[in-house]
């Protein structure tokens, strides 16, 4: 399996805190990776750097072997690598349907296309496939703001996919997610993973989540990686336990 | 403005065009004069919506556009150039300096950015006033011609109004069209989240410049009118304090929503006359007014309807949602 994203020691320091500080690893194609680790340990600020909303100190993120270090997030976006965030961030104003068009609508044609053209993109169909796979059906012409918290975060999720990703960048998307929506989100990106060949790497701090859903993980501790393995490596791993998992 | 009934839209509409078109035929000169300054202060205000309703771009310098536009027109109709060579010319140049004043939005924002723009208003200010070589300084340019539309003089007040309410109509349906185009939503993005709007894509340094130079331009367009509604200018009109109006227009009418330029320039333009019988007062009760009206509802005009409407979805909603509970109910 070749790498889709190469990460090599990365660093990114505020101040005199070195808040990532020369972390390396590689994410394969179709795999869903585990990002875990005590709040405050760089887990957020690394994710930043690689999608270019910080700007690293030092170290390069390479996607499919092309140094992508520096580019835009709007750039990293239209190259394939999609998020979503810790915080919800949906448009409130603008309808579920809506959001899932603006979601997309950027990865058709051109901005000349886009002012001329149809004032959905073309969009419509696949916002409604999207609305069907994430059962937010009797909601579609809502605004979002109106949405409770978990239909959010699943609006959230929903719109990272609209662009037809490659790679995506979950932030903790089990946070305040009731149990019932998380077996159901844990349900659609599994599927989505398969069935559209996307690569994840997901923050999260819901462990059995983590551990059920996820190949590898990969632990972080003081902006550096403490370790990476398969999930049951993980857990027994003596230094994961002391730094994080705890007794 | 959903929630009216497709066809009642339409109506309405045709309604108040027709309204439009026919109603003035009988206005005296003066009123012929002040529904003009309305359709072209529409076209502006509409401008600065598109900047700061919809793309949540703060800009105190619209008014400077509109002078922009106006000095633009005034100067080449004046050297025997036709009104809509200057219109294009107006377009082209606010289109620019729009662009360019864009370029601070994309570091500052809010109140720093309405800062920007203000300085700007006074550069633009200072340069109709101080280069007379130009704009004729303080004396301004005067004998400013109307335009011949179709081989039509356009000289005396009712044709002229025409020329300015198509030129809306023109401007109107151009903002429709941007607004729901993806355009639109990528500017609603802009104002609602720019961050997420970067991680899906969104281009926001160019859309933030497209809004400023697209709006700019409207207000140019607006100024290209008024040069020969007027047909004499000089910078007086053209200070912070048209900015400062044309602000007020798109926050009373209602910030964001497609017709709040109309009304809120209709409350500029017109209630002050409305309220000129009131002789010395006239101009404290229109400020009265326009505080008790931002009280009631920050959110404009509009914004009180769009309250309502909300609420009727809701509550129609919500007693869908109460039948259909009790036909469960009655089926268990």
């Amino acid at each position: 399996m070749s790498a889709v994203l190469e990460v090599t020691d990365v660093k990114k320091s505020f101040g005199g805190i070195h808040a990532v500080n020369g972390v390396s690893f590689d994410v394969r194609e179709g795999e869903i990776l585990g990002l875990i680790g005590p709040n405050g340990c760089g887990k957020s600020t690394l994710f930043n750097c690689i999608l270019g909303q910080l700007t690293p100190s030092g170290g390069e993120v390479k996607l499919d072997g092309k140094l992508v270090t520096g580019l835009r997030p709007s750039e990293l976006n239209k190259l394939g690598v999609s998020r979503t965030f810790q915080l919800l961030q949906v448009f409130p104003k603008l309808s579920v349907r809506e959001n899932l068009i603006l979601a997309g609508q950027e990865h058709q044609g051109n901005m000349a296309s886009r002012l001329v053209g149809r004032s959905d993109a073309g969009l419509t169909d696949a916002a409604n496939q999207m609305i069907g796979f994430f059962k937010l059906d009797h909601l579609a012409d809502e605004p979002a703001g109106g949405l409770s918290y978990g239909q959010q975060k699943l609006l959230d999720a929903a719109m990272a996919f609209m662009g037809g990703p490659r790679l995506v960048l979950l932030d903790e998307p089990a946070g305040g997610v009731n149990p019932s929506m998380l077996a159901d989100l844990k349900e659609r990106l599994v599927a989505i993973n398969r069935e559209k060949n996307a690569t994840f790497v997901v923050i999260e701090h819901n462990m059995e989540f983590v551990m059920s859903l996820c190949s590898r993980v990969m632990v972080m501790a003081e902006g550096k990686v403490l370790a990476m393995g398969r999930p049951e490596e993980i857990r027994r791993n003596p230094a994961v336990i002391e730094a994080y998992l705890g007794h | 403005m959903s929630g009216f009934a497709k066809p009642l839209k339409i109506a309405l509409g045709l309604a108040v065009i027709a309204a439009l078109i026919i109603v003035p035929m009988n206005f005296n000169r003066y009123g012929l004069f002040i529904l003009s300054q309305w359709a072209v202060m529409s076209i502006a205000a509409m401008g600065l919506n598109l900047t700061l309703g919809y793309a949540g771009q703060v800009s105190l310098a619209q008014g400077a556009f509109v002078g922009i536009g106006a000095y633009a027109a005034a100067i080449m109709t004046t050297h025997g150039w036709p009104l809509p060579a200057a219109i294009l010319v107006a377009i082209a140049l606010s289109f620019a300096i729009g662009w360019v004043l864009g370029y601070p939005a994309l570091r500052v924002q809010h109140h720093y950015l309405a800062f920007v723009t203000l300085a700007f208003s006074t550069l633009a200010f200072l340069v109709f006033r101080n280069e007379s070589w130009l704009t004729g300084g303080i004396y301004g340019i005067s004998n400013i011609p109307r335009p011949h539309i179709l081989g039509l003089a356009t000289n005396k007040p009712l044709p002229f109004y025409y020329v300015c309410l198509g030129s809306l109509a023109i401007a109107s349906l151009a903002v429709w069209w941007l607004i729901r185009s993806p355009w639109g939503r990528a500017f609603m993005a802009l104002r609602e989240n720019p961050l997420r709007a970067q991680s899906l894509g969104v281009d926001t340094r160019r859309y933030t410049l497209m809004a400023f130079a697209i709006g700019s331009a409207l207000g140019g367009v607006a100024g290209a009118l008024y040069a020969p509604l007027t047909q004499y200018i000089d910078p007086v009109p053209f200070n912070l304090s048209l900015s400062l109006d044309l602000l007020m227009m798109v926050i009373v009418g209602g910030a964001g929503f497609y017709f709040g330029p109309f009304l809120g320039a209709m409350i500029a333009v017109l209630l002050p006359e409305w309220l000129r019988f009131t002789e010395g007062y006239y101009l404290m009760l229109y400020a009265v007014a326009v505080m008790l009206l931002l009280i009631w509802s920050p959110t404009g005009i509009l914004g009180i309807l769009d309250r309502y409407l909300a609420e009727r979805r809701t509550k129609a909603a919500s007693a869908l949602r109460a039948v259909a509970k009790s036909r469960l109910e009655t089926v268990q």
